[in-house]
């Protein structure tokens, strides 16, 4: 079985667009809710004939409210490790339901149900991970576009859910609202001025967590982290996502001190660095991920203050998605290698960016200037 | 890959910064990474949960009920030595077989273990049971008393007076 992603409406990454507020430092927010069914095993604990059921259950309700309606069904289990690394790539798709550190690949009936916009994912640790990724810093329009599908599909199958504990999720971790709101912010100022490990010190103070790009348990690189809240009981779903949304305001804050700060005293450095780093990115013909996420780091925070003003941000979320190795693999048809990859990387990368910079020099007459 | 701090343990976090135009990356133990201020999600989830895990094991630790270590969930036959192992409950019922266990850790991970948020009506309840029954909540009444837990009793209490 393969993949084919453009059953999905722009291909499930219309949250790269930067169309939302503060898009050039919050590239996107994601709210997700762990449900269960009544009645039924968890996941982990689950036989095969239970994990069917769970799924068909899910698809059958899923595909009866008028978000998912008639939706496709991708099952996991039954895709090409290649394939669920670009799922997984593209942030529709935890690690853990791709199952990519997994023995023997995806669980049995794992699937996503999905949109675009809102996605279900089926019998990742919880029987369902709703989640729903939008552009930019939209905390309360990403919750009220979930809590509407949570209602809609909870109006069509049991959820587990006890008087006193709330939803009940197999980690303890996630009972209550089962509610995980997250932000994923650049903070290359902070990095620059060393006043980060101060500021995500504040985080962990203050009830919230952070982590790298991709999820769980990932690396920060590039300087993109993802901001989001550590408990999911004793407060109302609006009490956690209007502290999250206060303390990201924070960040966004500081984030844009440091930046003036840095353009200020060292404006010479901050020039020579970002376009030192565009130069590389345009030019150079071997770049590894980690190199390319720090390359754009840089040009990001040179779009940010100014001094790029002939490339778009799309073009920089584009990048970052695009760059990262099943896409590569997915373009050219078959798995990449060293020293491949990086070669093909840096030509996709190269070619990305002299299309934008083509674009914004010359626009067609009668087009607008952005794509 | 050892951590670049110590030298000793084995680095978990990969902190990459730009230090003077060069892109570091700082491998670091998660030790070492907590007295920097810096934290994983990995590690800010696991420590509370582990630590708490850990204190089960060590039996009779006061502030922790006994004699239900050798139960077993009905449904799942699940038991709080594979909780303890997987960090994961086996199904729903779970969180009533081991509910005073269960209470507790919810308040170490949350600060509180009493959800105020939605309230969930499956479509099975009828709409005249909309409201929760007070039969749940004096049974849980009961388990509360017995449990010399006087504050959530209190509450309970209020409820069950706001509902008659
Ligand atoms: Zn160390
Ligand atoms: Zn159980």
């Amino acid at each position: 079985m393969t993949l084919d992603l453009s059953l999905l409406p722009d291909g499930g990454v219309s949250w790269l667009d930067a169309s939302g507020p503060e898009e050039d430092i919050v590239l996107s927010t994601r709210v997700r809710l762990a449900r269960n069914l009544q009645g039924r095993a968890f996941t982990i604990r689950a036989s095969a004939h239970d994990l069917d059921a769970i799924l068909e259950c899910v698809a059958e309700a899923g595909r009866a409210t008028p978000q998912l309606r008639g939706v496709v069904v991708f099952r996991l289990d039954g895709l090409d490790r290649l394939d669920r690394q670009l799922l997984h790539e593209r942030h529709l798709v935890s690690k853990e339901l791709a199952g990519l550190e997994r023995e023997g690949g995806a669980r049995h009936a794992a699937a996503l149900l999905t949109n675009g916009d809102i996605g279900v994912m089926v019998n990742e640790e919880d029987h369902l991970r709703i989640q729903v990724l939008r552009s930019g810093f939209a905390i309360p329009e990403a919750y009220a576009q979930i809590a509407q599908f949570d209602g809609d599909i909870g109006d069509r199958v049991s959820f587990a859910f006890h008087p006193e504990f709330g939803y009940l999720t197999s980690c303890p971790t996630n009972a209550g609202t089962g509610l995980r709101a997250s932000v994923l912010i650049h903070l290359p100022g902070l990095v620059l001025t060393k006043e980060i490990a101060k500021v995500l010190q504040g985080l962990a103070q203050v009830g919230l967590t952070f982590r790298g790009l991709y999820g769980e348990g990932s690396e920060v690189v590039g300087n993109f982290f993802q901001l989001s809240n550590q408990t999911t009981l004793g407060k109302s779903e609006e009490e956690l996502l209007d502290h999250l949304g206060k303390i990201v305001r924070q960040v966004i804050g500081y984030e844009q001190q440091a930046r003036d700060k840095l353009q200020r005293n060292a404006p010479t450095v901050i020039a020579d660095k970002v376009w030192r780093a565009y130069g590389l990115l345009r030019y150079a013909r071997s770049l590894s991920f980690e190199e390319t996420m720090n390359l754009l780091s840089a040009v990001r925070l040179g779009v940010g203050v100014n001094l790029i003003t002939d490339l778009s941000v799309y073009t920089l979320n584009k990048l970052l998605i695009f760059t990262q190795p099943a896409h590569l693999a997915a373009r050219a048809d078959r798995p990449l290698g060293d020293p491949e990859l990086p070669t093909m990387r840096a030509s996709y990368v190269r070619r990305a960016l002299d299309e934008d910079a083509a674009r914004q020099q010359k626009p067609e007459p009668g087009t607008d200037q952005q794509p | 890959m050892q951590c670049d701090q110590c030298g000793e343990r084995p680095a978990a976090i990969h902190l990459t910064q730009i230090v003077d135009n060069t892109v570091t990356t700082v491998h670091l133990c998660e030790t070492c990474a907590a007295e920097k201020g810096v934290q994983s999600e990995a590690s800010v989830a696991k420590f509370p949960l582990s630590d708490f895990l850990a204190s089960m094991g060590k039996g009779a630790t006061g502030a922790l009920p006994q004699g239900t270590d050798s139960g077993q969930c009905e449904f799942c036959s699940g038991t709080l030595q594979t909780f303890r192992e997987t960090g994961r409950l086996g199904c729903p019922h779970c969180y009533d077989s081991f509910e005073p266990h269960l209470r507790t850790l919810l308040r170490r991970l949350h600060g509180a273990s009493r959800h105020v948020g939605k309230v969930y009506l499956s479509p099975a309840e009828a709409p005249d049971t909309r409201k929760p029954s007070t039969t749940a909540l004096r049974d849980q009444l009961r388990r509360a008393v017995e449990a010399e837990n006087f504050e959530l009793a209190a509450e309970l209490r209020d409820q069950i007076r706001a509902l008659e």
